[in-house]
C-alpha cells in the first residue's frame, strides 16, 4: 500500500514561495495497492494527481470525508471524470437529509462550476457511507462519524496487518469527555487506534485554538495527546492553516518535540510526502 | 422495590453490548454527553439497552447521589436506587416510565412520578425523554431530562 500526499493544506489553498516546502494544495491522499486506486478527498490536490496519475487504472474510488470545499474544490479538475473508458466512484458521508447527490451537484453547477454531474462522458458512482466497513481490492476500510461542523467522517484503512487513519477534520475537544482520560468517550478513537500512520487535523497552534472553538479543528498539542491516547506509530500533523509559513511550522514543530520523548514520530506533513505502509520513502 | 428488565431485548444481546460498550462510544453519545454536562437541567443518558452512560450535576442534586460515585450502571440497578412510584407510593412498571417507553418505541414520552433519592426525600419529578438517533437513522441510546415538580 502506497500512500502519496498531494495536499495538507486546511481551510484554503494557500501558495506561496514561504510554503513551498509544505506546500499550498488543500487535503489529497493517493492510496495504491496493486490495480486499486484510492484517494482521499477532492481537495485542490486531486488535480495535480489527476495529471501525474501512473498506472492504467479502471477504476478510481474517491473517499470524501465532507463536503466542505477545501475537500472538494478539485473534484471538476480531476481529469479521469473527463475520461469515458474510466469509472469513478465517490464515496461520502450521508447526512440524513439530502443525498450526498444532490449535495455534490451543488459543486458540480453553476455559479460554482460550469460542468454539471450529468454532462461528464460518464457519470460518477456515487456511494453513501456512514459507520460502515468495506473493501476495495485487497484494501479494507472503515469510516466512522467524527467530530466536525455537518456529516463528516474518518478512515481507517488496512491491508493484511498494517493500516492508517486519515482524519484530517476533527475538532477533538468538543468530541471527548475529559480529555484524554477517558477513550471510550473520545471521538476518532476507533478509526485511529493502534495504526502504523495517522494523518491528523493539527491546523492550530494551542492559543489560536481558544479563540476558534467550535470551527470543527484541533491545536498540535491534542493532535500529539490523542495520537498518544490512540497508540499510533506515527503521527503526520496534517491540515496546516493557510496563514502558517513553513517557518512558522518548522517552529511549531520543534516546540511540542524539542527535548520530548514520545513513544511514537512526529513529522509535519509536507505535499509530496510517500509511505509504503509506515516506511517514509 | 421495583425490577426493570430488559424485555426489549434478549440476555445474549445485552452480553454482547456489554463487551461492545469496552469500545468508543458513537459521536452522538459523546456530545450528548459533553451536552448534558454543560446544562443546568438534570439530564440522564442511556444506550440502547437501558444502561445508564452519565448523567449531570443538576441530575446529581435531584437524585442524591453523584455520577463518580455510581459511575455507569445497567438498567436493573439504576432502577433499584431511583424506586419510582406512583402517587399511592406502588412501585412503577417499567412501561410506566418515559425513559423505558422511548427505549421501547424509539418516540419522545413525558410523564411526572416520584422518586426515593438516595438521601432519603420522597420527590415529584417530570420527565421528557427523547431518542438519541444518528444520521442516518442510526438509533444509539436516549437522553431524558427532568426535574422537580410540586407534591401534590
Amino acid at each position: 500500500m502506497r500512500i502519496t500526499v498531494w495536499g495538507c493544506r486546511g481551510s484554503l489553498p494557500a501558495p506561496g514561495p514561504e510554503k513551498n516546502f509544505y506546500g499550498g494544495n488543500t487535503s489529497c491522499i493517493q492510496v495504491v495497492k496493486k490495480d486499486t486506486c484510492i484517494i482521499l478527498d477532492g481537495g485542490s490536490g486531486i488535480q495535480r494527481l489527476g495529471v501525474n496519475i501512473h498506472g492504467n487504472f479502471k477504476e478510481y474510488h474517491i473517499l470524501l470525508t465532507h463536503l466542505h470545499i477545501d475537500h472538494t474544490m478539485g473534484l471538476g479538475f480531476f481529469l479521469p471524470l473527463y475520461n469515458p473508458s474510466v469509472t469513478v466512484h465517490i464515496w461520502g458521508p450521508a447526512s440524513g437529509e439530502e443525498p450526498l447527490i444532490d449535495r455534490l451537484r451543488r459543486y458540480f453547477s453553476p455559479p460554482l462550476f460550469p460542468v454539471r454531474l450529468s454532462e461528464l462522458p460518464k457519470h460518477p458512482i456515487i456511494h453513501e457511507i456512514h459507520n460502515s466497513e468495506f473493501t476495495l481490492g485487497d484494501i479494507s476500510i472503515k469510516s466512522a462519524y467524527l467530530c466536525h461542523p455537518g456529516p463528516t467522517l474518518g478512515f481507517r484503512l488496512s491491508t493484511g496487518d498494517s493500516s492508517f487513519a486519515y482524519i484530517p477534520d476533527h475538532e477533538i475537544q468538543l468530541g471527548s469527555v475529559n480529555f484524554p482520560n477517558e477513550p471510550e468517550w473520545t471521538s476518532g478513537l476507533n478509526i485511529a487506534q493502534d495504526v502504523d500512520l495517522l494523518f491528523h487535523d493539527a491546523q492550530f497552534r494551542p492559543d489560536e485554538y481558544q479563540n476558534r472553538i467550535g470551527w470543527g479543528h484541533s491545536s498540535i498539542e491534542d493532535a500529539i495527546l490523542f495520537a498518544q491516547m490512540c497508540k499510533v506509530k506515527k503521527l503526520s500533523l496534517f491540515h496546516h492553516d493557510p496563514a502558517h509559513t513553513d517557518a512558522h511550522l518548522d517552529s511549531l514543530l520543534k516546540e511540542f518535540t524539542e527535548h520530548k520523548s514520545y513513544p511514537f514520530e512526529i513529522e509535519m506533513c509536507a505535499e509530496g510526502n510517500s509511505y509504503v505502509l509506515n516506511e517514509k520513502k | 422495590m421495583v425490577t426493570i428488565t430488559y424485555y426489549w431485548c434478549t440476555a445474549s444481546e445485552r452480553r454482547l453490548h456489554t463487551i461492545s460498550t469496552m469500545a468508543q462510544q458513537p459521536i452522538e453519545l459523546i456530545l450528548a454527553r459533553q451536552f448534558a454536562d454543560s446544562m443546568n437541567t438534570a439530564v440522564f443518558l442511556v444506550d440502547t439497552m437501558g444502561n445508564l452512560l452519565f448523567y449531570n450535576e443538576a441530575a446529581e442534586g435531584i437524585l442524591g447521589v453523584r455520577f463518580s460515585e455510581t459511575g455507569a450502571m445497567p438498567v436493573d440497578e439504576w432502577a433499584t436506587i431511583f424506586t419510582p412510584k406512583d402517587i399511592e407510593g406502588s412501585p412503577l412498571s417499567p412501561e410506566g416510565l418515559p425513559l423505558v417507553q422511548t427505549l421501547q418505541n424509539r418516540q419522545p414520552a413525558h410523564g411526572t412520578f416520584y422518586i426515593d433519592n438516595k438521601k432519603g426525600r420522597k420527590l415529584q419529578i417530570t420527565v421528557t425523554a427523547i431518542p438519541i438517533e444518528g444520521r442516518p437513522n442510526r438509533y444509539l441510546g436516549a437522553m431524558a431530562m427532568f426535574w422537580k415538580t410540586e407534591l401534590s
